[in-house]
């Protein structure tokens, strides 16, 4: 893979896409940048052909809306002259409390976290498969691997993200198609700026850099930064008795 | 999007204060719902960027290059795009800022919001100058093109200098300068006192396209203003040495080093400070052969040491700059340096520079005649009724200071400094008639009610 790649980012204006659609481009791959506000994204696709001289394409495309996904990834097929990674970016996390009082906002995060990216995640790996190379990124959460009251929700629909990329990964196998599975924990975006609590924030662009590093090496799961493998571990580990009663 | 309630402070240090930060990722978010300011890399000294209690939507993840013609040097970009940014792209390709001032970490907005000026003010002009186009964000969430020889031309010039207070920059065209390296050909003259001083700076020749005096202003008596005139210009790629000749648009990156605490206040003082002037003065003042610098080396000596402000210790410093015009410069600048050194209050850095005719900026800071910058720690009673005596003399001389570095100027003074205030307040009124861009410094000088 030390070749140009052409590479399509989903969810490509938030800080992480631009940062990791940033370290592909530095390698001289050609990116593609799908996102839902057209203005933004072809923002983001001016800068990085700007700052990286390399050819950049983009699109307005709606996670929540699966029937369009189809013709919009053979369409990205098109632009970009054939298709080598995915990185689904896309993601949506609203308040708990908030979603609390209001379901559509669960019904949103579902639909964008979960629902819609195995939708386009299930069309590119169709292509994948086909041409027997590639890969798929998915960028899931450490909040999907254990059920917090704090952030439930966001926390289940990332999990089954999780589980649906284990899925993939355990299928494409056999076709020489690369799936990995990214679990970041406190990233300094707009996402999270502001919060409180937030302890050990990485730099999206260090998460950038380290989500194509580890591709590259053919990684399954990835916690960024890495010390949250442990921290989840231990999360895990403990036992439901103890864990129901932490404030977490 | 969520806020962050934080300390903040300009580059000085001083003051601090308490403010709502918001830091949009996108477009949408540069304009908040209520009054704000914007802020870039918090390079301005003082309270420019601070909003007491208030708003402050800083622009650093909106830094977006938009369009980059090589054949041209023409850059679109958004405003939050630091001038680093700009050099990293564009000087490999043969092309750098028209304008630079002393640091490369500012943002293009916070360079037209002070209409900076670099070391060839003389001969370029300010920062308004290199900027053809930009888009404002008004406070009625429109956007307004202003072009300087164009449409709403009025809003440009009140823009261009105006502290951020007209609106918000979204993005700018910037015509940039064609170079043929990464270098710059120095030169170094000795002036024994202010008045040689004066004259090196007064003759213009094409080898000193950039221009400053470094002047130590300890020195009293015959030696009051002695000076080291640093010249230079983009060197040729014949002038570069065969080594640097293989890759003359690329210089090789320099070392930084990070000031990790605040020196302890009493580091700095008039018997170390003087010390070190004697000795910059002796070994600056031999380099008077030509010599080839990178442009790191020559414009951003300070970067090297990044958070370079801690030198001053906790409470921070101040900078006072102010510019004379011409027929009362050299009077003025030797009674302020005799002020000073007879306070033995130490200026660790004292620069002085010609600079050339004004712009059409409202309110911007150059005008002809002569600029003198000053770092004054804040410590020992006494500094700002110092500052207030001086801004009485440069007051009185028809002259200004700069609002870039100001923390501390009064409203009347201001008033008087500021002679186009009224013709900007009335451009004002009609694009933000609620006062929705405001800052501490804006509400210090009256410069927006209240």
């Amino acid at each position: 893979m030390s070749t140009a790649r052409k590479i399509l980012i989903i969810g490509a204006t938030s800080a992480m896409a631009r940062a990791t659609a940033a370290a592909f481009a530095r390698r001289s791959d050609s990116i593609y940048l799908a996102a839902r506000d057209a203005d933004e994204v072809s923002r983001i696709a001016a800068d990085l052909a700007v700052r990286c001289q390399v050819s950049t394409y983009f699109g307005a495309f709606d996670i929540a809306q699966i029937g369009s996904h189809a013709s919009f990834v053979s369409h990205v097929v098109d632009a970009l002259g054939g298709l080598d990674g995915v990185v689904l970016v896309a993601g949506s996390m609203a308040d708990q409390a908030d979603a609390e009082q209001d379901f559509s906002l669960v019904e949103t995060m579902v639909q964008v976290n979960y629902l819609g990216a195995m939708s386009v995640l299930d069309e590119c790996a169709q292509f994948l498969v086909q041409q027997k190379s590639g890969f798929i990124i998915g960028i899931s959460s450490v909040a999907g691997d254990r059920g917090r009251q704090s952030n439930y929700y966001y926390g289940s629909a990332k999990g089954a993200l999780s589980i649906y990329l284990s899925g993939l990964r355990n299928k494409l196998q056999a076709a020489s198609v690369h799936v990995m599975t990214v679990k970041p924990g406190f990233v300094d975006t707009a996402m999270t700026y502001g919060i409180k609590g937030m302890f050990l924030v990485a730099s999206p662009e260090s998460v950038g850099e380290n989500i194509v590093r580890a591709v590259m090496k053919n990684r399954n799961v990835v916690y960024l930064p890495w010390f949250w493998r442990y921290i989840m571990l231990i999360i895990r580990q403990l036992p439901e008795f103890v864990f129901k009663r932490l404030k977490l | 999007m969520g806020s962050l309630r934080k300390s903040l402070s300009g580059w000085g240090r001083y003051p601090t204060q308490e403010c709502i930060t918001w830091r949009p990722e996108k477009q949408s978010g540069l304009l908040s719902d209520t009054p704000m300011i914007s802020r870039g890399l918090g390079r301005s000294y003082g309270d420019a960027a601070l909003n007491a209690n208030g708003n402050v939507v800083l622009t650093e993840r909106v830094n977006r290059f938009l369009e980059f013609d090589t054949t041209s040097g023409r850059l679109r970009a958004e405003a939050g795009v630091s001038l680093a940014d700009v050099i990293d792209i564009c000087l490999p390709l043969g092309w750098f800022p028209k304008v630079t001032p002393g640091t490369k970490h500012v943002s293009l907005g916070g360079c037209l919001a002070a209409d900076v000026h670099g070391k060839n003010h003389h001969q370029v002009g300010a920062f308004s100058k290199s900027v053809e186009t930009f888009n404002l964000i008004t406070a009625d969430g429109k956007t307004l093109a202003c072009a300087r020889d164009g449409d709403n031309n009025d809003v440009f010039w009140a823009t261009a200098g105006g502290m951020g207070l007209t609106g918000v920059v979204s993005e700018m065209t910037l015509q940039l300068k064609k170079v043929e390296t990464a270098y710059v050909t120095s030169r170094h003259v000795k002036a024994a006192d202010l008045d040689s001083a004066f004259q090196v700076l007064a003759e213009e020749g094409p080898e000193s396209e950039y221009s400053v005096a470094w002047v130590d202003c300890l020195a009293r008596g015959k030696k009051l203003g002695r000076s080291v005139i640093m010249q230079g210009r983009h060197a040729r790629v014949d002038e570069i040495s065969t080594a640097q000749q293989k890759t003359p648009l690329q210089a090789a990156s320099r070392r930084h080093r990070r000031l990790p605490i605040d020196l302890p206040s009493w580091m700095l003082n008039p018997l170390s400070i003087s010390s070190f002037n004697a000795l910059y003065y002796y070994r600056q003042g031999k380099k008077t052969q030509p010599f080839i610098n990178d442009v790191d080396r020559y414009f951003y000596p300070l970067d090297a040491i990044e958070d370079w402000n801690r030198m001053y210790g906790k409470k921070g410093f101040v900078q006072y700059q102010c510019v004379l015009p011409n027929a009362k410069a050299f009077d003025g600048i030797k009674s302020m340096l005799e002020k000073l050194a007879s306070s033995r209050r130490a200026s660790f850095l004292a620069v002085l520079k010609r600079m050339g005719p004004a712009s059409w900026g409202l309110m911007s800071f150059p005008m002809e005649g002569y600029t003198l910058a000053l770092d004054l720690p804040l410590r020992g009673k006494g500094l700002f009724a110092l500052l207030d005596e001086l801004d009485e003399q440069v007051l009185a001389a028809g002259g200004r200071v700069y609002l870039a570095k100001d923390a501390r100027l009064g409203a009347k003074a201001f008033a008087g400094m500021y002679p186009r205030l009224k013709e900007w307040q009335k451009i004002k009124s009609r694009i933000d008639p609620r006062n929705h861009f405001t800052s501490s410094m804006a509400r210090r000088l009256a410069w927006v009610a209240q």
